[in-house]
């Protein structure tokens, strides 16, 4: 399996919604509570998992604005993994999520410099590294009705452009997706091969010219010459 | 790169301290320590050894969570900050034995000399690996990282061994006129990478967010006070400061140790090495700030930059 998400470029309106779902699920997850400092103050600051950034594509007036969240990528050759000392990042083999083991961490940093996407965030309560874990405490969870065996993210989102599936298998959501719309990666030059996949903003469709039969233009002739 | 003090401190002196065993280890094997007496090739092992302990404690200051530092010599395989610290820890030993080989006149210490070279080299070299290694930042991803960081450390431990060895009275030009040409050799690549540094390449706003064919800025970057990626990797200079500093970085890591050397090597007294070593060394301390300072990491370019 290689669970990860693909992301609507196209649809997402930028609510917020999936790091507010994100944070809230997650400070009472597997890894422990995702920290605040000065929460209440002018200068809040604190481990976050997905972030939400917006970009003006193109020059106006042929602009558009397009929404980013971005959270772990899960990629396929992780380099947080490989720097890690510890061991405490690791990549599990049966569906590709990357993880760190909050009891191995010691806080160096090294695997957030590794990270392109910034990703991991250093908790600043517990000193170790915190970053999405897909909801491993969600997906896996008989407990939860089947439907609901999803990321916290993709449950919230409402417009529903966060999609959440198996890579591996050819016929989930997330392949197709993937191929109709000509999925990318973000910064693929750098080789790590991220499994988060964007879908860009579909073209609107060009308006079709108006047809004008003969009789129409004739009439349109003679109507302008009675107005001169 | 924000440019934490502890790492600066660590990489700065336990490179002087390891370039300055390499020495003490050369001297033995090429015989230029028979000017010493064991005492003295004794107290410069013990500076070495110093040196390097208060660079890896420094080292430990930077960890959020130290208790679990131990567990960092677990992944020798794959990481090479793990490599640092295991071949760190295994030097101590093999340091200990060359020194009691100094003193008791063993037999077997030319080997001892060449194994702590050897592991001092290494660990120099899996130090400047772990910023070498980083493709997500284009300023260190280089293998003049790692001849920079064994010319640093060679550098300034081999004036560290003249200007002791200048206050034991017990001086050698010949390795004089090295080391001389060794910080020669350091200043020019450090200039050469300088050069290099400042030629635009790697990813840009357009990979970074797959808009390849069009201009991105960033609108709004979705939070409303500095988050852990701003302040670990949204360091910013201004533009004549930096070049301030760097002029000052070189003359006082390069151009006035040189200075000294040619007075040096003109008749002077010796103890002006000392004097020499303190101001490379602060050189060095600049020079490794300005090693993060500079150093742009790609998410950055989520955060508006147009190219790293």
């Amino acid at each position: 399996m290689k669970l990860g998400l693909v992301v609507d470029l196209d649809t997402c309106v930028g609510c917020h919604a999936c790091g507010t779902a994100c944070k809230q699920w997650n400070t009472s997850g597997t890894i422990g509570p995702l920290s605040d400092e000065r929460p209440y103050e002018k200068d809040p600051s604190g481990s976050w998992l997905n972030r939400i950034r917006t970009y003006e594509v193109g020059d106006s007036p042929h602009s558009k604005t397009v929404n980013m969240p971005m959270s772990c990528m899960h990629c396929e050759d992780a380099a947080c993994v490989t720097v890690c000392p510890t061991g405490a990042s690791y990549k599990r083999e049966e569906d590709g999520i990357v993880l760190i083991d909050q009891d191995k961490c010691m806080g160096c940093n090294l695997c957030s410099w590794a990270c392109p996407y910034g990703a991991r965030e250093l908790d600043p309560s517990s000193g170790t590294m915190k970053k999405c874990t897909l909801c491993v405490d969600r997906i896996y969870d008989e407990q939860l009705p089947e439907a609901e065996r999803q990321p916290a993210c993709v449950l919230t989102c409402p417009t529903s452009s966060r999609v959440f599936g198996d890579f591996d298998d050819p016929d989930s959501e997330v392949s197709k997706l993937t191929r109709e719309r000509a999925g990318q990666q973000l910064m693929p030059e750098l080789g790590y091969n991220p499994v988060n996949t964007y879908l860009p903003p579909r073209n609107p469709k060009q308006q079709d010219q108006i047809k004008v039969s003969a009789m129409q233009g004739v009439k349109q002739l003679v109507n302008r010459i009675i107005n001169r | 790169m924000h440019p934490a003090f502890s790492v600066l401190i660590f990489t700065v002196t336990s490179g002087a301290g390891y370039g300055l065993l390499a020495w003490l280890g050369a001297g033995q094997l090429l015989g230029y320590t028979q000017a010493q007496t064991t005492d003295q090739e004794i107290v410069l092992g013990v500076i070495a050894m110093v040196l390097v302990s208060i660079g890896l404690l420094s080292s430990t200051m930077h960890l959020a969570n130290p208790k679990n530092a131990w567990r960092s010599f677990s992944r020798f395989r794959t990481s090479w900050l793990s490599r640092e610290a295991v071949f760190a820890i295994v030097l101590y030993p093999v340091a200990a034995l060359y020194a009691a080989a100094i003193f008791w006149q063993w037999s077997c210490i030319n080997w001892l000399a060449g194994l702590s070279i050897v592991l001092a080299l290494i660990t120099l070299f899996s130090t400047s690996m772990i910023y070498a290694s980083l493709k997500t930042i284009r300023q260190w991803n280089t293998p003049m990282v790692p001849a920079l960081f064994m010319a640093y450390a060679l550098s300034s431990g081999g004036l560290l061994f003249l200007a002791v060895s200048g206050l034991f009275g017990a001086f050698n030009t010949t390795l004089l006129s090295t080391v001389l040409g060794l910080v020669l050799i350091t200043f020019a690549l450090k200039m050469v990478y300088f050069f290099w540094q400042g030629k635009p390449q790697g990813a840009t706003i357009q990979t970074a967010t797959g808009f390849s064919q069009a201009s991105v800025r960033l609108l709004d970057a979705g939070h409303s006070a500095p988050t852990f990626l701003n302040r670990e990797f949204g360091y910013q200079i201004a533009a004549d400061k930096l070049l301030r500093l760097r002029i000052v970085m070189t003359i006082v890591a390069f151009v006035m140790p040189l200075v000294i050397f040619y007075f040096v090597l003109q008749g002077s007294a010796v103890e002006l090495l000392s004097v020499a070593w303190l101001m490379m060394m602060a050189g060095l301390l600049i020079e490794r700030w300005l090693f993060f300072a500079e150093a742009r990491h790609v998410v950055r370019l989520y955060h508006g930059d147009q190219r790293t």
